[in-house]
């Protein structure tokens, strides 16, 4: 019998005595035979432990053991054990959404608190309740600036995330939007290409921070044209970073997003992840998705309920900001932990020791012949190298080493199969960095 | 309950860092730095446990409390998947490795819990392929709408201006039809709750792009006349949509494909009791008929013919990235150890009981609520408080009652079609003592609207706040606990 | 339920007050009432052109969103700012301190597309009488 049915035979029994049926089968009289499963061909079910050792062997089948030198925008940060412990709570991870706040106000206040989080990070005035990942939030950031601006040309960097792009292009197929990608140079968003294109028709500029090569900026010059001409700057963000980082406000930004993955999430494969989105809070009514908005009660307690829903779907319809329904509640919770556990101060140091040990990286590799590093502009924990062969040859022999070298760049830009994208988190040690360069000399000069 | 701002004091901290092993402290110039600091709490570890264990016990949540809303599908997620989700082999494993030259081999068994729950939701549903990427069930159906926009134009048709909608949709349907370009014809339901047969075909031209259903749908009925409904469709080449929302009570009994179905969606955290997690993270994968495989989004993936699992991106037709990765894998993952756990059975008996509980709760309440619809319901049972309302008693109100019994209430006001609406979900999850307690509690709400009316309003009296001001939320936007007063 | 006598209305329940050219335009008692606290107002841009009966703005409560119609043709000419910041405004005073645009009037025939206070209170006895008539299906 299936564990998670409680009804005995003899409780159907008594059901289908209640309801005036004679069998369940009864109950399908709409469902007609001439609706019925062409095959419905499936094997029968394992027992518990069966699963979980199916489960376990395939698990193993996974590359996880290599150092990871991979980022590309999802990172391999240490997860402190309160956040599992807390999110591994029956009570957050079996609620639903909050449509009852006097239940839900343990939901509702975590991410009141991740919002305000969010904006204490970026600087930025409102925050919502989290969109579904990094990719799609920058959608949305697009759509809003389109929606608030009534323009339909978009400028977008070519720092920006390449998966990124691509997924503003598919969502924009079929609608009339004009995009324009500017060229990258020396590791920074060129200005003069930028603002030959910017002119009253611009919806946006989007850029990135740091870039996808790693390269660090400051885009006040950026946004303070845009503004000029009506446009609005978007800023993609990668928020252990901003620990150090100018913030996208301090650079005029006007819609923030980015992936949260670095925020207490494990990489699990690509998902799930956190998107977020932040903005200045005269927009706040373009904004898509879940709000959490403060209050009071009839005694007047103050407590936290979803806001501002007449701009969603299930009150507007077709008319709604955006189709988006849930956010990611419970990776914006299990964010909200972290940024607590880290703190003001630990954020800080985070973001330092993530710098210093890419910086150290960066000079032993330096020292290698058939590596260039690229020094056009500073970067934070990631760094792009040119090396003397192809990047992908390299990372294969690498990976026999041990070593998950990182991310070629030939995979998303032309031109590029030489250069490769490295990532250096808080977790990697004096012994792991001083072994990658030993064996990347090895590599290359093999 | 204080936020954890307020228990913040300068010094504390929650998580040791390590100590930095490299002879470097790099030194950025100073205009790429952050003026001051990010204003994040200062708390120690156990400040941290406390606030958010507190937090949590101010939720109801199925593992503590009968939480039957209509349409949300709020059964038992099983412990097993999360210990499986936190295999280290899948919890650590970077999404760009199998995009590395060869890098499949790094991959392999996560590749293939992608290729075959993919393979399982194909032959639970009757579809040709799917695409695991959509991260929740209005993201699911975005893409489905995408691809029956790829699919007219492929075929050069350009007059497909319209997506059909039946008025007892959730609003996700129409918004995410609008927001990949169609406007909405919206079709009423007739008597019996279900689609105004007579009315389609008034709307029905060869502008139509397509049709969004849910099925059984939002007032809990199988349509009969649903291969009646894709036979007019598709005779002006429309595309059959199958929202999945109430899968859960079909299962066994029925499959959208043979339905007549071109594109569905489904909602893992629904029918394949992944948790809800207070509001995702979801998935919505979406699985298509043969008609419009061409169009789905990269990557998918594939057996080679050595056995090896790979990521292919060479669909020209393809509309594309819908979403960075391959999906939400963590809740894929769960979904997939939920169906090998139940099986072909297992999966028939799960609709079986949501059904039979559904009814057995319908049945329980009839004397004491107007039904929406008097007939055999199927997963979800539909009521009006109409009656309650003639004594001033809400549907809201009866809900504000139920949480004093430590009961969730089902869903209110949903559907739009229904005045008063209380849309009841069991799930096959619970156990018949559980539905008689709620029926008794929802029995002696009725009683006491009859008796005593002007109490409701001070239902909830048990939590911690009662009957937030939501007009004063909505009209003074606190949604950032730093916001400075001069915010524009 | 008040209604002013002088005001022109429409049956999506807007009121428009009509001074040489100019229509001050905004939502009546009953539409106040109907759409419970209003929560924020979608004003249009100064300038913009509108037809007769078409969408004009949208207002918000906590649960719903209603859009209001212009009673005229015409062009904006002026828009309230106070409900900007107090849409509560709407509520206490539709009919005065509460009026939401001032359009510049392009078609002075179209006002006997419009009802009178005598025929607006009698479409708001008939709406009375269905709403009592009304029940649920079965």
């Amino acid at each position: 019998m299936n564990p998670y049915i409680a009804n005995t035979p003899e409780d159907v029994r008594l059901m289908l005595e209640a309801v005036g049926a004679r069998s369940i089968d009864d109950l399908f009289v709409d469902i007609q035979p001439r609706h019925a499963p062409r095959s419905f061909d499936l094997p029968e079910g394992l027992s518990e432990y069966e699963v979980v050792r199916h489960l376990n062997d395939l698990s193993l089948k996974n590359m996880v053991g290599p150092v990871p030198f991979i980022g590309g925008g999802y990172y391999d940060h240490y997860v402190p054990a309160a956040c599992q412990a807390l999110i591994a709570r029956g009570e957050f991870y079996t609620a639903y959404t909050p449509y009852q706040p006097e239940c839900a106000q343990g939901t509702l206040q975590a991410l009141f608190e991740f919002q305000s989080c969010i904006c204490a990070l970026t600087g930025m005035d409102v925050a919502n309740a989290s969109l579904y990942e990094g990719g799609t939030a920058l959608y949305e950031a697009m759509m809003m600036a389109l929606r608030i601006t009534g323009r339909n040309r978009v400028v977008i960097d070519s720092g920006v995330s390449p998966i990124y792009r691509k997924i503003l292009k598919s969502y924009t197929h079929s609608l009339n939007i004009e995009f324009i990608e500017t060229p990258v140079l020396h590791g920074q968003g060129d200005r003069s290409a930028i603002n030959k294109v910017l002119d009253g028709a611009t919806a946006a500029v989007i850029l990135q921070n740091p870039n996808f090569f790693g390269a660090i900026d400051d885009h006040a010059d950026i946004a303070a044209k845009a503004h000029a001409c009506g446009a609005l700057l978007i800023e993609s963000v990668y928020p252990v970073s901003l620990g150090l980082l100018k913030t996208p406000a301090e650079m005029g930004a006007d819609i923030v997003t980015g992936e949260g993955q670095s925020l207490g999430l494990p990489l699990n494969f690509g998902g799930p992840y956190l998107g977020f989105i932040a903005a200045r809070k005269k927009y706040i009514r373009q904004m898509p998705g879940r709000i959490v908005g403060e209050t009071v009660d009839a005694q007047g307690r103050r407590c936290f309920v979803n806001t501002l829903q007449a701009r969603e779907q299930h009150i507007r319809r077709e008319k709604a900001t955006s189709n988006i329904c849930t956010n990611v509640a419970l990776c914006a919770t299990q964010a909200a932990i972290f940024m607590s556990l880290v703190g003001k101060e630990g954020l800080k140091d985070l973001a330092q020791l993530n710098c210093d040990k890419a910086e150290f990286l960066k000079s032993r590799l330096a020292m290698i012949k058939g590596v260039e590093v690229k020094r056009s502009s500073p970067t934070f924990n990631e760094f792009t190298v040119c090396l003397s062969r192809s990047a992908n040859d390299v990372v294969e022999r690498m990976m026999m080493r041990g070593f998950a070298a990182g991310f070629p760049l030939g995979r998303y830009y032309d031109g590029m199969d030489n250069y490769l994208l490295i990532a250096v988190t808080e977790k990697r040690t004096r012994a792991e960095l001083d072994g990658y360069a030993k064996a990347l000399e090895e590599v290359l000069r093999a | 309950m204080n936020l954890i701002f307020e228990q913040s004091v300068a010094g504390r901290r929650g998580v040791k860092l390590p100590v930095s092993d490299v002879p470097v402290k790099a030194v950025l110039p100073s205009r790429y730095l952050r003026a001051c600091a990010a204003q994040w709490p200062e708390v120690s570890e156990l400040d941290v446990v406390r606030h958010f264990t507190r937090l949590s016990q101010r939720n109801f949540s199925v593992d503590a409390n009968f939480y039957p809303l209509g349409s949300c599908t709020m059964k038992y997620n099983p412990k097993f998947t999360e210990k499986v989700a936190g295999m280290s082999g899948f919890a650590d494993l970077h999404p760009l490795l199998p995009q590395l030259k060869g890098g499949e081999k790094y991959a392999q068994g996560a590749l293939e819990v992608l290729y075959e729950c993919e393979r399982w939701l194909c032959a639970i549903t009757g579809m040709k392929a799917y695409t695991m990427q959509p991260l929740a069930g209005a993201h699911g159906e975005l893409t489905g709408i995408m691809l029956m926009a790829a699919y007219h134009k492929a075929k050069g048709n350009t007059k497909k201006k319209f997506v059909i909608v039946p008025d007892s949709a959730h609003g996700t349907n129409p918004a995410s039809a609008a927001v990949a370009g169609y406007s909405i014809i919206s079709v009423p339901s007739d008597k019996r709750g279900v689609m105004d047969l007579e009315k389609l075909k008034g709307v029905l031209t060869d502008e139509v792009a397509g049709l969004m259903m849910t099925c059984p749908d939002t007032h809990g009925v199988f349509n009969p006349q649903i291969d009646e409904i894709a036979r007019l469709i598709h005779s002006v080449d429309g595309i059959m949509y199958y929202d999945g929302a109430n899968l859960n009570a079909i299962l066994g009994r029925a499959r959208p494909g043979d339905l007549g179905f071109d594109v569905v969606h489904l909602n893992l955290h629904k029918t394949f009791a992944t948790p809800h997690g207070g509001g995702g993270p979801g998935s919505g994968p979406v699985g298509v008929s043969g008609k419009l495989e061409p169009f789905l989004p990269v990557s998918r993936v594939m057996k080679r013919s050595d056995g090896v699992f790979a990521l292919n991106y060479d669909y020209p037709d393809s509309i594309g990235y819908i979403a960075s990765f391959y999906g939400a894998f963590g809740i894929i993952l769960r979904a997939y150890a939920y169906m090998l756990i139940l099986g072909r059975e297992g999966l028939k008996q799960t609709a079986d009981h949501a059904v039979l509980n559904a009814n057995y709760l319908l049945h329980k309440l009839k004397p004491y609520y107007q039904v929406a619809f008097d007939r055999v319901c199927m997963h979800e049972c539909l009521f009006s408080a109409s009656r309650q309302l003639e004594r001033g008693v809400h549907a809201i109100d009866i809900a504000k009652f139920l949480i004093d019994r430590n009961i969730h209430p089902p869903t209110v006001y949903f559907p739009l079609t229904v005045k008063e609406a209380i849309m009841i979900e069991p799930t096959e999850t619970e156990s018949r003592a559980t539905l008689d307690e709620f029926a008794a509690a929802m029995i002696e709400a009725a009683a006491l609207v009859k008796s005593s009316p002007d109490v409701f309003h001070s239902f909830p009296a048990t939590m911690p706040i009662s009957r937030p001001d939501e007009v004063k939320a909505a009209r003074e936007m606190k949604v950032n606990f730093f916001a400075r007063p001069d915010a524009r | 339920m008040e209604i002013i006598e002088h005001f022109l209305y429409t049956k999506e329940h807007e009121w428009v007050s009509i001074e040489d050219n100019t229509g001050t335009v905004g939502i009546t008692d009953y539409a106040q009432q109907a759409l419970g606290d209003i929560t924020y107002v979608e004003l249009p841009g100064v300038d913009k052109d509108v037809e007769q009966f078409e969408q004009l703005l949208s207002v918000e409560s906590v649960k719903s969103a209603s859009d209001i119609f212009s009673p005229v043709s015409g062009k904006v000419i002026e828009v309230n700012e106070d409900l900007v910041d107090d849409p509560s405004i709407l509520n206490r005073y539709c009919y005065d301190k509460g009026w939401i645009v001032r359009i510049e009037i392009s078609d002075a025939d179209e006002t006997s597309n419009l009802l009178t206070a005598d025929e607006y209170r009698n479409y708001l006895a008939s709406l009375d009488r269905n709403d009592n008539g009304e029940s649920l299906e079965e």
